[in-house]
């Protein structure tokens, strides 16, 4: 198996990396080129970008960006934000894009995923899903949280795997910003239930909870953003930290 | 000049903008004489390994491949039908490697696609100069080639097979360079050094 990936997560909202919790009160963390090749070169396994700007042109300087990190960052990176249609997707993949993530759209439109793997490759299809526990029952969230489907996590799970994503980026909503640490049965009950890895996203507060969630939550790979963003833990630490606890990683 | 075989197999950008930081002049190209030409040539590759054969046959480029006495890279899918035949659509590819390509089982706690980073062994070329045992290079595929006389490095995922291939002055990486950090860039400038 290959080793467990750290994976930053950076914001972006008119071409600068953003920090807020729950999009309220973002703080400016820097130039997403930058603050990419440096986490890069801290031995980050891949990077993840969000485009959380509103409107249309927006996406055109998100489109530009995309081009800058190509040409700069010397490990895989997805992105993601608003992606909608095969046409979208096809657009980051021109700029440079090793593979999209999608969200909402995939549940308003589960064909998007079957139709972007088909062209592209599952290797270029990561689906992200927010879920929330609603009396017992892992339920589908969308747009951040704030829409509740009908759908059930590991249902949902598996059939993104037959459509042909291949990696899924799980976030529980119900430890997102809290800093608790994850759902780590949760995990394990979600990394059994498909074949393809399973990102932990959302939750975390320390090493400990991160050396958790892929060790008891046999995640495949962790991804956050504001502890590394503000430098509480820096990415060679926190490796050194679970090569320590035996949970392999790559040294670089 | 270094060429890039263009015949259509998937996305280049990652290993031209790979080319662009250590400055060295590209053409992406399925000209046969600028080829033949070329001081080095590259053959990326993603996607079906069957598509990417037929590809290269519509556009004669097998008989100008084996020709080349300068140093070739094939990539991952490149270094695929570089092999004897592979799986993925039995597809019979070029010969220059003497491997098979597999598909991985799928076994419980092994994932397929390999995907990821993990380590390489074994390194026995100039390619992995001053490249410390035990690095990790970063792997995207279902198929891979078995362990031959023409291996050069290993990895391993369910089981052990070829990170890396060479014959004569062809050499294929199953891994993407353009994508492995400070330790990809380094094979691609000891290739280019080749």
């Amino acid at each position: 198996m290959p080793a467990k990936r750290i994976i930053p997560c950076l914001d972006v909202k008119d071409g600068r990396t953003v920090k807020g919790i729950n999009f309220e009160g973002l703080t400016d963390v820097g130039d997403p080129v930058e603050l990419g090749a440096r986490y890069a070169s801290e031995g980050a396994d891949e990077l993840v970008y969000l485009d959380i700007s509103a409107s249309r042109e927006d996406r055109s300087t998100f489109t530009d960006l995309v081009k800058r990190i190509a040409g700069r960052i010397n490990i895989p990176f997805t992105v993601g934000g608003g992606i909608s249609s095969v046409e979208d997707a096809a657009r980051l993949l021109d700029a440079g894009a090793d593979k999209i993530t999608v969200n909402s759209a995939a549940v308003a439109n589960p064909q998007l995923i079957t139709e972007i793997a088909a062209r592209y490759g599952r290797q270029f299809v990561v689906v992200a899903i927010d879920a929330r526990q609603v009396d017992g029952k892992w339920m589908v969230t969308t747009h951040g949280g704030s829409r509740l489907t009908d759908l059930e996590l590991f249902s949902w799970a598996k059939e993104v795997e037959k459509r042909g994503a291949g990696e899924i980026l799980f976030t529980s909503m119900d430890h997102d910003g809290t800093r608790n640490g994850y759902p780590c049965d949760t995990f394990a009950q979600l990394c059994r239930s498909v074949s393809i890895p399973v990102i932990a996203s959302g939750g975390a507060g320390s090493i400990e909870d991160i050396a958790k969630v892929l060790k008891d939550g046999e995640a495949d790979a962790a991804l956050a953003a504001s502890i590394f963003h503000y430098g509480e833990i820096t990415i060679h630490d926190l490796k050194e930290e679970l090569l320590d606890r035996g949970i392999e990683v790559r040294c670089y | 000049m270094i060429a890039v075989v263009d015949y259509n197999m998937g996305n280049i950008c990652s290993l031209g903008n790979a080319l662009g930081r250590l400055g060295a002049e590209w053409r992406l190209t399925s000209d046969h004489d600028e080829i033949r030409k070329a001081s080095h040539v590259i053959l990326p590759g993603v996607g079906n390994a069957a598509e990417a054969m037929a590809n290269l046959r519509k556009l004669g480029l097998p008989e100008v491949i084996w020709k080349i006495r300068r140093p070739v890279l094939g990539i991952c899918v490149g270094m695929q039908v570089m092999c004897r035949h592979s799986e993925e659509g039995n597809a019979e590819c070029m010969e220059i490697f003497d491997a098979k390509v597999k598909r991985f089982s799928e076994e419980p706690g092994v994932k397929v696609p390999h995907m990821g980073w993990s380590k390489i062994s074994n390194m026995e070329s100039k390619l992995f100069k001053d490249i410390e045992k035990g690095s990790y290079v970063y792997f995207v595929h279902s198929y891979y080639a078995p362990l031959c006389p023409d291996t050069i490095a290993t990895s391993r995922h369910s089981e052990m097979f070829s990170a890396a291939l060479k014959y004569e002055n062809f050499y294929g990486v199953q891994f993407h360079p353009e994508k492995s950090g400070a330790v990809g860039e380094q094979m691609i400038a000891n290739f280019l050094s080749l």
